[in-house]
Protein backbone atom coordinates (compact mmCIF):
# COMPACT_ATOMS: atom_id res chain seq x y z
CA UNK A 1 0.00 0.00 0.00
CA UNK A 2 2.95 2.39 0.94
CA UNK A 3 4.32 2.04 -2.74
CA UNK A 4 1.15 2.75 -4.30
CA UNK A 5 1.63 5.98 -2.56
CA UNK A 6 4.66 6.62 -3.85
CA UNK A 7 3.52 5.46 -7.17
CA UNK A 8 0.43 8.11 -6.83
CA UNK A 9 3.00 10.93 -5.97
CA UNK A 10 5.48 9.97 -8.56
CA UNK A 11 2.57 10.58 -11.44
CA UNK A 12 0.58 13.73 -9.90
CA UNK A 13 4.17 15.40 -9.42
CA UNK A 14 4.92 14.21 -13.40
CA UNK A 15 1.44 15.97 -14.22
CA UNK A 16 1.01 19.03 -12.02
CA UNK A 17 4.62 19.86 -13.13
CA UNK A 18 3.55 19.25 -16.80
CA UNK A 19 0.67 21.08 -16.64
CA UNK A 20 2.19 24.07 -14.79
CA UNK A 21 5.48 24.40 -17.16
CA UNK A 22 2.04 24.84 -20.08
CA UNK A 23 0.42 27.09 -17.79
CA UNK A 24 3.68 29.15 -17.56
CA UNK A 25 3.72 29.53 -21.40
CA UNK A 26 0.02 30.30 -21.63
CA UNK A 27 0.37 33.02 -19.80
CA UNK A 28 3.22 34.27 -21.74
CA UNK A 29 1.27 34.18 -24.89
CA UNK A 30 -1.89 35.70 -22.89
CA UNK A 31 0.54 38.98 -21.92
CA UNK A 32 2.29 38.79 -25.34
CA UNK A 33 -0.85 39.45 -27.00
CA UNK A 34 -1.74 42.23 -24.51
CA UNK A 35 1.09 43.86 -26.13
CA UNK A 36 0.67 43.23 -29.38
CA UNK A 37 -2.79 44.51 -28.89
CA UNK A 38 -1.23 47.93 -27.01
CA UNK A 39 1.11 48.10 -30.00
CA UNK A 40 -1.74 48.26 -32.35
CA UNK A 41 -3.23 50.35 -30.78
CA UNK A 42 -0.50 53.24 -30.40
CA UNK A 43 0.22 52.73 -34.06
CA UNK A 44 -3.37 53.25 -35.04
CA UNK A 45 -3.26 56.28 -33.24
CA UNK A 46 -0.37 57.51 -35.33
CA UNK A 47 -2.37 56.96 -37.96
CA UNK B 1 -0.46 31.91 -38.26
CA UNK B 2 -0.33 30.36 -41.70
CA UNK B 3 -2.72 27.33 -42.37
CA UNK B 4 0.03 25.25 -43.01
CA UNK B 5 1.36 25.34 -39.43
CA UNK B 6 -2.25 25.34 -37.85
CA UNK B 7 -2.79 21.86 -39.49
CA UNK B 8 0.56 21.00 -38.52
CA UNK B 9 0.17 21.90 -34.68
CA UNK B 10 -3.58 19.81 -34.97
CA UNK B 11 -2.13 17.02 -36.37
CA UNK B 12 0.70 16.84 -33.67
CA UNK B 13 -1.60 17.32 -30.75
CA UNK B 14 -4.14 14.59 -32.07
CA UNK B 15 -1.34 12.48 -32.02
CA UNK B 16 0.53 13.42 -28.95
CA UNK B 17 -3.30 12.82 -27.23
CA UNK B 18 -3.67 9.72 -28.98
CA UNK B 19 -0.30 8.21 -27.38
CA UNK B 20 -0.49 9.59 -24.54
CA UNK B 21 -3.78 8.05 -23.79
CA UNK B 22 -2.34 4.62 -25.16
CA UNK B 23 0.73 5.09 -22.71
CA UNK B 24 -1.50 5.22 -19.86
CA UNK B 25 -3.48 1.86 -20.69
CA UNK B 26 -0.47 0.41 -21.40
CA UNK B 27 1.04 1.50 -17.93
CA UNK B 28 -1.91 0.95 -15.88
CA UNK B 29 -4.12 -1.76 -17.29
CA UNK B 30 -1.91 -3.37 -19.76
CA UNK B 31 1.54 -4.52 -18.25
CA UNK B 32 1.54 -7.19 -15.95
CA UNK B 33 3.27 -5.86 -12.04
CA UNK B 34 6.81 -7.14 -11.85
CA UNK B 35 7.57 -9.35 -9.41
CA UNK B 36 10.30 -7.88 -7.30
CA UNK B 37 9.88 -4.24 -7.13
CA UNK B 38 5.99 -4.23 -7.24
CA UNK B 39 3.52 -1.45 -8.52
CA UNK B 40 6.52 0.76 -7.83
CA UNK B 41 8.07 0.10 -10.82
CA UNK B 42 5.28 0.97 -12.70
CA UNK B 43 7.14 5.00 -12.09
CA UNK B 44 9.91 3.50 -14.37
CA UNK B 45 7.34 4.18 -17.42
CA UNK B 46 7.80 7.72 -17.15
CA UNK B 47 11.03 7.88 -15.78
CA UNK B 48 13.05 6.54 -18.52
CA UNK B 49 11.25 8.20 -21.37
CA UNK B 50 11.58 11.69 -19.45
CA UNK B 51 15.49 11.09 -19.39
CA UNK B 52 15.61 9.83 -23.07
CA UNK B 53 13.43 13.43 -24.47
CA UNK B 54 15.62 15.34 -21.69
CA UNK B 55 18.73 14.17 -23.16
CA UNK B 56 17.21 14.21 -26.49
CA UNK B 57 16.74 18.13 -26.03
CA UNK B 58 19.94 18.78 -24.66
CA UNK B 59 21.22 16.78 -27.90
CA UNK B 60 19.64 19.46 -29.92
CA UNK B 61 20.44 22.27 -27.76
CA UNK B 62 23.92 21.40 -28.83
CA UNK B 63 23.39 21.12 -32.64
CA UNK B 64 21.67 24.78 -31.99
CA UNK B 65 23.81 25.91 -30.38
CA UNK B 66 26.79 25.28 -32.86
CA UNK B 67 24.52 26.63 -35.65
CA UNK B 68 23.67 29.84 -33.65
CA UNK B 69 28.04 30.26 -33.59
CA UNK B 70 28.19 29.31 -37.05
CA UNK B 71 25.77 31.26 -38.64
CA UNK B 72 24.73 33.97 -35.55
CA UNK B 73 21.10 33.84 -36.93
CA UNK B 74 18.73 34.32 -34.02
CA UNK B 75 16.51 31.24 -35.30
CA UNK B 76 18.83 28.37 -34.24
CA UNK B 77 18.92 30.75 -30.34
CA UNK B 78 15.38 30.31 -29.89
CA UNK B 79 15.21 26.88 -30.59
CA UNK B 80 18.40 25.95 -28.58
CA UNK B 81 16.39 28.10 -25.88
CA UNK B 82 13.07 26.55 -26.04
CA UNK B 83 14.72 23.22 -26.37
CA UNK B 84 16.48 23.69 -23.35
CA UNK B 85 13.99 24.92 -21.38
CA UNK B 86 11.52 21.66 -22.08
CA UNK B 87 14.99 19.73 -21.12
CA UNK B 88 15.11 20.84 -18.09
CA UNK B 89 11.85 20.42 -16.80
CA UNK B 90 12.25 17.01 -18.23
CA UNK B 91 15.33 16.37 -16.37
CA UNK B 92 13.36 18.30 -12.97
CA UNK B 93 10.76 15.63 -13.43
CA UNK B 94 13.59 12.62 -13.70
CA UNK B 95 14.82 13.66 -10.95
CA UNK B 96 11.66 13.95 -8.69
CA UNK B 97 10.31 10.64 -9.91
CA UNK B 98 14.12 9.39 -9.76
CA UNK B 99 14.10 10.63 -5.78
CA UNK B 100 10.53 9.07 -5.32
CA UNK B 101 11.16 5.35 -6.81
CA UNK B 102 14.95 5.58 -4.58
CA UNK B 103 12.48 6.32 -1.60
CA UNK B 104 10.46 3.23 -2.19
CA UNK B 105 13.19 1.00 -3.81
CA UNK B 106 16.81 1.69 -1.57
CA UNK B 107 15.19 3.47 1.58
CA UNK B 108 16.77 6.79 1.07
CA UNK B 109 15.65 9.80 -1.40
CA UNK B 110 19.00 10.21 -2.70
CA UNK B 111 22.33 8.90 -2.63
CA UNK B 112 25.89 10.32 -3.96
CA UNK B 113 25.34 7.50 -6.60
CA UNK B 114 27.36 8.19 -10.01
CA UNK B 115 24.73 8.56 -12.16
CA UNK B 116 22.40 10.09 -9.82
CA UNK B 117 25.22 13.19 -9.44
CA UNK B 118 25.91 13.71 -13.19
CA UNK B 119 22.35 13.90 -13.98
CA UNK B 120 22.47 16.58 -11.07
CA UNK B 121 25.08 18.11 -12.52
CA UNK B 122 23.09 18.14 -15.75
CA UNK B 123 20.19 19.63 -14.28
CA UNK B 124 22.36 22.28 -12.94
CA UNK B 125 24.04 22.68 -16.17
CA UNK B 126 21.14 23.31 -18.41
CA UNK B 127 19.50 25.70 -15.93
CA UNK B 128 22.81 28.16 -15.70
CA UNK B 129 22.26 27.97 -19.18
CA UNK B 130 18.75 29.51 -19.06
CA UNK B 131 20.02 32.01 -15.98
CA UNK B 132 22.91 33.06 -17.76
CA UNK B 133 20.91 34.75 -20.68
CA UNK B 134 19.13 36.87 -17.91
CA UNK B 135 22.08 38.30 -16.95
CA UNK B 136 24.00 39.48 -19.78
CA UNK B 137 23.90 43.21 -20.74
CA UNK B 138 22.61 42.86 -24.26
CA UNK B 139 20.14 40.20 -25.79
CA UNK B 140 23.02 39.00 -28.49
CA UNK B 141 26.11 38.66 -25.54
CA UNK B 142 23.27 36.50 -23.41
CA UNK B 143 22.23 33.76 -26.55
CA UNK B 144 26.21 33.56 -27.21
CA UNK B 145 27.17 32.97 -23.24
CA UNK B 146 24.12 30.58 -23.62
CA UNK B 147 25.52 28.98 -26.51
CA UNK B 148 29.16 28.68 -25.40
CA UNK B 149 27.62 26.65 -22.29
CA UNK B 150 25.26 24.78 -24.69
CA UNK B 151 28.08 23.04 -26.21
CA UNK B 152 30.17 22.66 -23.55
CA UNK B 153 27.40 21.46 -20.84
CA UNK B 154 26.75 18.59 -23.98
CA UNK B 155 30.00 17.34 -22.47
CA UNK B 156 27.80 15.43 -19.59
CA UNK B 157 25.48 14.24 -21.70
CA UNK B 158 27.44 10.64 -22.30
CA UNK B 159 28.79 10.75 -18.58
CA UNK B 160 25.24 10.20 -17.79
CA UNK B 161 24.35 7.96 -20.43
CA UNK B 162 27.86 5.63 -19.98
CA UNK B 163 27.83 6.11 -15.74
CA UNK B 164 26.31 2.64 -15.20
CA UNK B 165 28.87 1.65 -17.15
CA UNK B 166 32.11 3.24 -16.52
CA UNK B 167 31.41 3.20 -12.59
CA UNK B 168 29.65 0.79 -9.99
CA UNK B 169 26.38 2.49 -9.21
CA UNK B 170 23.22 1.64 -7.47
CA UNK B 171 21.56 2.92 -10.20
CA UNK B 172 20.04 0.14 -12.56
CA UNK B 173 21.88 -0.51 -16.08
CA UNK B 174 20.19 0.51 -19.17
CA UNK B 175 17.65 -2.86 -18.97
CA UNK B 176 16.00 -1.86 -22.57
CA UNK B 177 19.48 -2.59 -24.43
CA UNK B 178 20.62 -5.57 -22.42
CA UNK B 179 17.12 -7.56 -22.93
CA UNK B 180 16.14 -7.45 -19.07
CA UNK B 181 12.62 -6.35 -19.64
CA UNK B 182 9.53 -8.34 -20.72
CA UNK B 183 7.93 -7.48 -23.97
CA UNK B 184 5.10 -6.17 -22.89
CA UNK B 185 7.76 -3.90 -20.66
CA UNK B 186 9.08 -2.78 -23.49
CA UNK B 187 5.97 -2.03 -25.73
CA UNK B 188 4.95 0.09 -22.85
CA UNK B 189 8.37 1.75 -22.60
CA UNK B 190 8.68 2.57 -26.23
CA UNK B 191 5.18 3.80 -26.59
CA UNK B 192 5.70 6.11 -23.33
CA UNK B 193 9.21 7.15 -25.41
CA UNK B 194 6.93 8.10 -28.84
CA UNK B 195 4.26 10.30 -26.63
CA UNK B 196 6.97 12.01 -24.95
CA UNK B 197 8.74 12.81 -28.03
CA UNK B 198 5.51 14.21 -29.55
CA UNK B 199 4.91 16.35 -26.32
CA UNK B 200 8.70 17.87 -26.65
CA UNK B 201 8.22 18.47 -30.43
CA UNK B 202 4.59 20.48 -29.44
CA UNK B 203 6.22 22.10 -26.31
CA UNK B 204 9.30 23.37 -28.59
CA UNK B 205 7.50 24.46 -31.68
CA UNK B 206 5.17 26.64 -29.77
CA UNK B 207 7.57 27.87 -27.24
CA UNK B 208 9.88 28.65 -30.35
CA UNK B 209 7.10 30.82 -32.48
CA UNK B 210 6.47 32.57 -28.90
CA UNK B 211 10.29 33.85 -28.28
CA UNK B 212 10.16 34.62 -32.17
CA UNK B 213 7.25 36.66 -31.69
CA UNK B 214 8.39 38.14 -28.48
CA UNK B 215 11.89 39.57 -30.16
CA UNK B 216 9.51 41.11 -33.23
CA UNK B 217 7.54 42.75 -30.65
CA UNK B 218 11.00 43.97 -28.18
CA UNK B 219 12.68 45.10 -31.71
CA UNK B 220 8.89 47.25 -32.74
CA UNK B 221 8.91 48.81 -28.91
CA UNK B 222 12.32 49.85 -30.13
CA UNK B 223 11.56 51.95 -32.96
Amino acid sequence: MENMCFLFAAYTIIWAVVFGYVFYLYRKQRKLQQEINLLKEIMNKQK
Amino acid sequence: MKGKDVLRDNVLLGLGLVLMIAALYLIFIYVPTEREMGVVQRIFYFHVPLAWVGMLAFVFVFIFSILYLWKRAMKWDILAHASAEVGVVFITLVLITGTVWARSIWGVWWTWDARLTATLVLWLTYLAYLLVRNYAAEQTQGARFAAVLGIVGFIDVPIVVLAVNLWRTQHPPALIFEGGITSSMLLTTLMCIAAFTVLYIIIVIQSASMKNLEAEVESLKDI
